[in-house]
């Protein structure tokens, strides 16, 4: 099982954030000529941070949000509509988090206290109201045609218009989010979190409100995917509504799933892998989703840890550095 | 005397079955209640009921005078009802001193005040403490479905001891504990109940009943038989009859 | 005017709640919530429409594709994907299915087509009429087609033993065990017949959509809308839900706004779990 709460040794989480900020200070090293490539990592970079927020809400809560693609749309319409206004990004991506997380909570309060797939139809029609609005509202979205022109922020009078800049703003708010997580999951909400995961009968038998922590986790969720679509926004300087229709969601449980659900690690497996496959095969994009399924499935029934469990059982094989425990 | 718990009329129907058919008795304050009765005549349903785990059909529950029906179980927990399962309920992936904490953290401070709280310290010593008392201390590191169902009932026991419930209801404690450390649960709660602490056990064990319980309320098949000092039930014809078919 | 918006409100309210009942029968029998419903639809649709381009009587066409799809999206379903999972959570069935139409959609997207095909109108074009109303052959039809079998549905569950079976599986699992009934068996048995029901309603929609890959997708939604409004766990829910949300959308683009025609069933919806959390028929669950 995931290990969250175990309080790791300082040694190996220093390596850990070693090998983390490493891996990101490299990518424009290699990669830093090519723009593709660089709008690569940028994107990898977002979908990581909403797929760490769908794991709060699926993997440590075991709650299904099928309006994660929503939830990053109205970050990023609230992005584009205030840039282009005239408002400052710093001024817009905090508000645009707020909307998200009250929009989550607003969601989650009522569908919580029903029951646990009503809270799937209500953000499955949340998800579709949003993307009704985004296509359907002219005046203010452009509906299909979009808004174009978004600027890319500027920091401190430091301009992150380029490329590698801005590959380098999201890899901050990247490292800034994986710290965030990793305090609330070592915090006593992660505890919570996990003792509602294990037996949520016994967890309200030690007084955890299941109300309180499941929305929290729904709504933090929400904010995640919000700075996700804040960023995703000034990245194409475009948004339209055909990058936040509700099968997106769809895609981003897939994505988590395959990663690892209720793993730390698993958003960035999961993003990483879904992302870059596709770079190295050919094929159509409906091939990809054939695929990416199928894992999906199998990985559900024989190893619902995803990538990630695999990957720690090939470690521990194969360096044999933690042999499986019995009593000492 | 004051009551601590009272419970009116309470039922509870599974579909046709009615598990706990209209009872009526009351847990005064200070005092050891031992709750038995045949297999299936509805003393888990009945604590169930109680702390919310299950709703119950018809009545009323008051616990020191507050009306907890249909109250949810955590806020039930944090008014001062902790309990223990028939089939013991853990956190079995994280570990025993986690399991531990986990029983106190929510009962102190306020929702965010968790999110900043990271020196548990006071909350460790605590439960180190406990956990040398069940001698399981060894175990603290130990993740908590890797040791033996016994050791668990211990945890679960323990669990419920680190956040000073004033009522304890405890299913079948004794079950799968060895005799010595039996004993020395037995001691441990009359100790605790000496102190102040009331307790509700329910248990097969009739020596430890008949030892430990200041009164004893009987059910069979969902409704109360017979209730009174452990003599007068040793002696009551119709428990008899419910234990042995007579 | 009035008239042939009501008939067809019906008729695709029929449809509705044909594909709802499905729904509610497996939540029903496994508490599983079929995000995979629509895109059956659409596999069956496809098959269908395969066999009758290879020149198969449209009769035999529909019976082997009921064969194949009791096969596939019944048995080999449960046995391989929904079996496995249903000791774990419910999100975890929920997000299996999700995967799994992804699966079917985009199976049939990538080793079918992805162009959107005319299914023949089986029915035929001219319309019926009595008097001054017309009512086209494709309405009058699937109400009927979709009537009758509601009718031999609620006849199978009522009236025969593993019908029987399946309501009792239905109320209480664990009661049902206790008197020796084989859960999984019907739970596999529920899966098939699901299977069935939505070949029907495959056939009864494909000649007024097109057959899409994606064909499926919106309908899934509005049966998964219908069974929540009529009451997840009846029937008789799902059949009312169906039949509303068929009328409401239809009414509401003819008079209201077609842009916004899905969001009117929504904010019912959302109005029907405020008031009454189960649904307008539905029971609440233990
Ligand atoms: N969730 C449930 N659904 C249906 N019936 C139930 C349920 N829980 C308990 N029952 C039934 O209610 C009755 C009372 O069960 P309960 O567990 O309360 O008995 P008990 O007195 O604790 O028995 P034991 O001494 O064996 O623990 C039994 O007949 C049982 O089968
Ligand atoms: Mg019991």
């Amino acid at each position: 099982m995931a290990n969250l709460t175990r309080k790791k040794r300082p040694v190996t989480r220093i390596l850990h954030w070693t090998i983390f900020l490493g891996v990101i200070g490299c990518v424009p090293v290699i990669f830093g000529g090519n723009a593709y490539y660089m709008y690569v990592a940028t994107l990898i970079g977002i979908y990581i941070i909403t797929s760490m927020g769908l794991n709060f809400t699926l993997g440590y809560t075991g709650q299904i949000s099928l309006g994660h693609a929503a939830f990053m749309g109205l970050g990023a319409y609230t992005v584009a509509l205030m840039t282009l206004n005239g408002y400052s990004f710093w001024l817009a991506l905090p508000l645009g988090v707020l909307i998200t997380f009250v929009a989550g909570l607003a969601l989650g309060l009522p569908s919580l206290r029903v029951k646990h797939h009503y809270l799937a139809l209500v953000t499955l029609g949340f998800g579709t109201v949003i993307y009704l609005l985004f296509s359907n509202e002219y005046e203010i979205t452009g509906g299909f045609s979009g808004l174009p022109g978004i600027p890319r922020p500027s920091f401190f009078g430091l301009d992150l218009s380029s490329d590698i800049a801005f590959y380098f703003l999201v890899a901050a708010f990247l490292v800034l989010l994986t710290g965030i997580a990793l305090w609330i999951l070592n915090s006593r909400w992660g505890r919570a979190f996990k003792a509602i995961r294990e037996n949520d009968m016994r967890a309200e038998m030690v007084g955890v409100s299941l109300l309180t922590y499941k929305l929290l986790a729904f709504a933090i969720g929400a904010a995640y995917a919000g700075i996700a679509g804040g960023l995703l926004a000034p990245l194409m300087k475009f948004v339209d509504p055909t990058s936040f229709p509700v099968h997106e969601s769809f895609w981003f449980l897939i994505m988590l799933i395959i990663g690892g659900s209720g793993r730390f690690e698993g958003p960035f497996v999961g993003a990483i892998v879904v992302m870059l496959l596709p770079q190295f095969l050919r094929g159509t994009q409906q091939l990809y989703f054939v695929i990416f399924a199928a894992i999906t499935l199998i990985l559900l029934i024989f190893w619902p840890g995803g990538l990630t469990s695999l990957l720690d059982v090939f470690f521990r094989r194969v360096l044999r550095r933690n042999p499986p425990q019995f009593t000492k | 005397m004051n009551n601590i718990l009272e419970i009116a009329g309470l039922r509870k129907k599974f579909y046709q079955l009615e598990a706990v058919a209209g009872v009526d008795f009351e847990v005064r304050e200070g005092e050891i209640l031992g709750l038995i009765g045949p297999n299936g005549s509805g003393k888990t349903t009945l604590f169930d009921c109680i702390t919310g785990i299950q709703r119950p059909t018809a009545g009323e529950v008051r616990f020191m005078g507050k009306r907890i029906t249909r109250m949810k179980p955590h806020c039930i927990y944090q008014l001062g009802i902790g309990r223990t399962f028939q089939l013991v309920q853990l956190f079995p992936g994280m570990t025993v001193l986690d399991n531990m904490i986990m029983a106190i953290q929510e009962s102190e401070g306020t929702v965010l005040s968790r999110l900043f709280q990271m020196d548990e310290s006071k909350d460790e010593k605590k439960a180190i403490e406990l956990l040398e008392f069940l001698n399981i201390i060894h175990l603290k590191d130990q993740i908590a479905k890797n040791i033996s169902y016994g050791q668990q009932k211990l945890l679960d026991m323990g669990m419920v001891l680190m956040s000073k419930p004033k009522l304890i209801m405890l299913d079948e404690p004794m079950a799968g504990v060895n005799a010595t450390l039996g004993k020395e649960i037995a001691e441990r709660l009359i100790e605790l109940n000496r102190r102040g602490c009331s307790f509700l056990i329910i248990e097969h064990n009739m020596r430890v009943i008949m030892n430990l319980c200041h009164r004893i309320v009987v059910l069979d098949y969902g409704k109360k038989i017979a209730e009174g000092s452990p003599e007068e039930i040793q002696n009551n014809k119709q428990v008899l009859a419910a234990y042995f078919g007579g | 005017m009035f008239i042939q918006l009501v008939v067809s409100g019906i008729a695709i309210g029929a449809i509705y709640a044909l594909v709802a009942i499905g729904f509610t029968l497996l939540w029903q029998a496994s508490r599983t919530v079929n995000f995979a419903q629509g895109d059956f639809l659409t596999v069956s649709a496809v098959l269908m429409f395969i066999f009758v381009c290879l020149g198969v009587p449209f009769i035999w066409a529909l019976l082997i594709t009921v064969v194949i799809a009791a096969v596939l999206l019944g048995f080999v379903v449960k046995k391989a994907i929904i079996q496995p999972l249903i000791d774990r959570s419910h999100t975890t069935i929920i997000v299996a299915t999700i995967a799994l139409s992804f699966l079917a959609s985009n199976s049939v997207a990538t080793f079918w087509s992805a162009q959107c095909r005319a299914f023949p109108q089986i029915f035929g074009m001219t319309p019926y009429r009595f008097g001054s109303i017309a009512l086209s052959r494709q309405n009058v039809w699937t109400i009927i087609i979709a009537i009758s079998l509601i009718l031999a549905i609620n006849l199978f569950i009522q009236r025969t033993k593993p019908g029987k079976a399946m309501q009792a599986v239905a109320q209480n699992r664990e009661a049902a065990k206790v008197l020796g009934i084989n859960i999984s068996r019907v739970t596999t048995m529920v899966f098939v017949m699901n299977a069935v029901i939505v070949v029907f309603a495959a056939m009864l929609i494909a000649p007024v959509f097109m057959v899409r890959f994606d064909m499926g997708a919106q309908l899934g939604l509005k049966a998964f809308y219908s069974a929540a409004i009529g009451g997840f766990n009846q029937i008789r829910g799902a059949l009312l839900g169906g039949f509303l949300v068929g009328i409401i959308e239809t009414f509401s683009s003819a008079y209201l706004s077609t842009e916004y025609r899905e969001a009117f069933v929504l904010v019912v919806l959302i109005a029907v779990i405020l008031i009454r959390k189960e649904g307008l028929l539905g029971t609440e669950e233990q």
